[in-house]
């Protein structure tokens, strides 16, 4: 029927989806380790309707066609790896990473995934997972009987234990890096997987080749700034409300011919 | 049969038309770098037998709105804004050159350096293909420098520098894809006047109030065109009811 109907509902798409990107982002304003999301647009093909330069007599030739866009698409939506502010929890299995790099983490099905979130915990084994009871890899089992665990902003785990004053080193944290960390594929629970658009995983100690050092005792919290994205909610909900104003608009015309004619 | 209805609804599809391009410039009010479709009636004027007095309506595109959008901070390093007139140059689907506004950078997994709708970004001589590394800087006259993976941060080094161009923008129009270019793909040269702004986005020049006002003045214009049909029709009745017997 009429084109400016559905230009009108790809630009509602759009700004739908927009909509859902910043409510997920304000959701997850105190998930620590959260990566906030952006939406990217870009317009659609455009429709040659008249061609510019056809002949418009034998000797004369139409200065300008008429092209006509026909809307607008989500491209893709896209993690900002910004570093996230350092809120000190005095938690000693808290780490935070300073820099680029991600957590190792085990999932079940034996793959690994990565992760900024250093809020871990210990199983009953002594090893340290995240939340959601994923092992760190490589993996690291505090001893029984250990009074204290110190971990190094180089990433080496030491711990004190009963009955002795030596300290004895356990392990050692390392990061992963990737050329791409945007292209990472997020899947719940603060875990992103490798994908082919992020490159693959280089690990390494804390500090060297370019990865970030870890502080023990904070966590990093999300970087979702709360106020960026209530403003992008207001021009957002103001944007959509035009483009539905644009959809009654234009049934207005066609309602206009039916009655009158 | 009078000419009138025929005029009258030649005008009313143009109309149509119109209303559908000022909904896709509504459409990308939100998508970075976008350039408004400006666009204008002509009318054609069909020589007839006595008085010349026909002439249809047809809608064309006058152009691409030049006017610069508004540049908003979001601190990330790899979004950069044109201050001042300028382009980005990026590599379109035949290999040939085209210009945006768009700097939503990105880097691929192969170290090429793109924007946010996928298009390649062009440097000094071709594409932008980056080592791996560990922090990225873009200059205000689009030099790029990294310090490379594994390296101290006083080893910055510089890799490449953005094309930056900067048309008669009297010469410029908007091809199938939504990029910018010059006729018969012709190359710009690079332009050392045009500078960057880091951490910054420009966002789509749609002027959304303008645009809403126009979708009213186009609604009702293209009512009054169907009125003018209705007038024909009556106009049309009329004579044939003078015409009658009784």
């Amino acid at each position: 029927m009429n084109q400016a109907l559905w230009i009108a509902k790809t630009g509602l798409d759009a700004q739908q989806t927009k909509m859902s990107n910043i409510a997920n982002n304000l959701a997850n304003a105190g998930t620590s380790g959260y990566k906030r999301s952006r939406a990217i647009f870009a317009d659609l093909l455009y429709q040659n309707v008249r061609q510019a330069g056809a002949q418009s007599s034998q000797d004369t030739q139409l200065p300008s066609g008429l092209m006509m866009g026909t809307g607008v698409r989500t491209v893709a939506t896209e993690k900002l790896f910004t570093q996230g502010n350092l809120v000190q929890t005095d938690n000693q299995l808290d780490m935070a990473i300073q820099g680029r790099g991600f957590f190792q983490i085990l999932l079940p099905d034996g793959s690994e995934a990565y992760s900024r979130d250093g809020s871990f915990q210990m199983d009953n084994q002594g090893q340290l997972v995240t939340s959601s009871g994923y092992q760190m890899q490589p993996a690291i089992t505090i001893p029984e009987d250990a009074q204290s665990v110190t971990i190094g902003a180089d990433g080496t785990v030491s711990v004190r234990q009963s009955g002795s004053t030596a300290i004895t080193q356990i392990g050692t944290v390392q990061l992963a890096d990737f050329v791409n960390p945007a292209g990472l594929q997020p899947i719940g629970d603060n875990l992103f997987l490798e994908s082919s658009a992020s490159g693959s995983p280089q690990a390494g100690n804390p500090g060297l080749n370019g990865l970030g050092t870890l502080a023990q005792g904070y966590v990093e919290s999300s970087n979702v700034n709360v106020v960026e994205e209530l403003v992008n909610m207001i021009e957002t909900q103001r944007a959509y409300e035009m483009n539905s104003r644009a959809i009654s608009t234009t049934d207005q015309m066609l309602q206009y011919v039916a009655n009158n004619l | 049969m009078d000419h009138l209805v025929y005029i009258v609804a030649s005008g009313a599809r143009e109309f149509m038309l119109a209303q559908a391009a000022n909904t896709h410039n509504l459409a990308n009010a939100s998508t970075s770098g976008f350039r408004a479709d400006l666009m204008m009636s002509q009318g054609a004027r069909l020589p007839g037998q006595e008085l010349s007095s026909r002439a249809y309506a047809s809608m064309q595109n006058s152009g691409v709105d030049f006017q610069e959008g508004v540049v908003n901070s979001t601190g990330r390093n790899l979004d950069v804004a044109i201050s001042g007139p300028g382009w980005f140059t990026v590599a379109d689907a035949d290999g040939g050159e085209a210009f945006t506004r768009r700097g939503d950078l990105r880097v691929n997994e192969l170290g090429q350096m793109m924007n946010g709708a996928g298009q390649m970004l062009l440097g000094n001589s071709g594409p932008i293909a980056l080592p791996p590394f560990s922090e990225i800087a873009i200059g205000a006259d689009g030099t790029v420098s990294i310090v490379p993976l594994g390296e101290n941060p006083s080893t910055l080094a510089v890799v490449d520098r953005i094309k930056l161009v900067n048309p008669d923008s009297s010469r410029l129009s908007k091809g199938g894809n939504g990029l910018i270019q010059l006729p018969d793909g012709e190359k710009a040269p690079a332009d050392a006047a045009v500078t960057l702004l880091s951490g910054s986005l420009e966002s789509s020049n749609v002027d959304s109030v303008e645009a809403m006002v126009r979708m009213i003045e186009l609604a009702r214009g293209f009512e009054t065109h169907i009125k003018m049909m209705k007038v024909a029709e009556q106009l049309d009745a009329t004579s044939a009811k003078l015409m009658s017997f009784s």
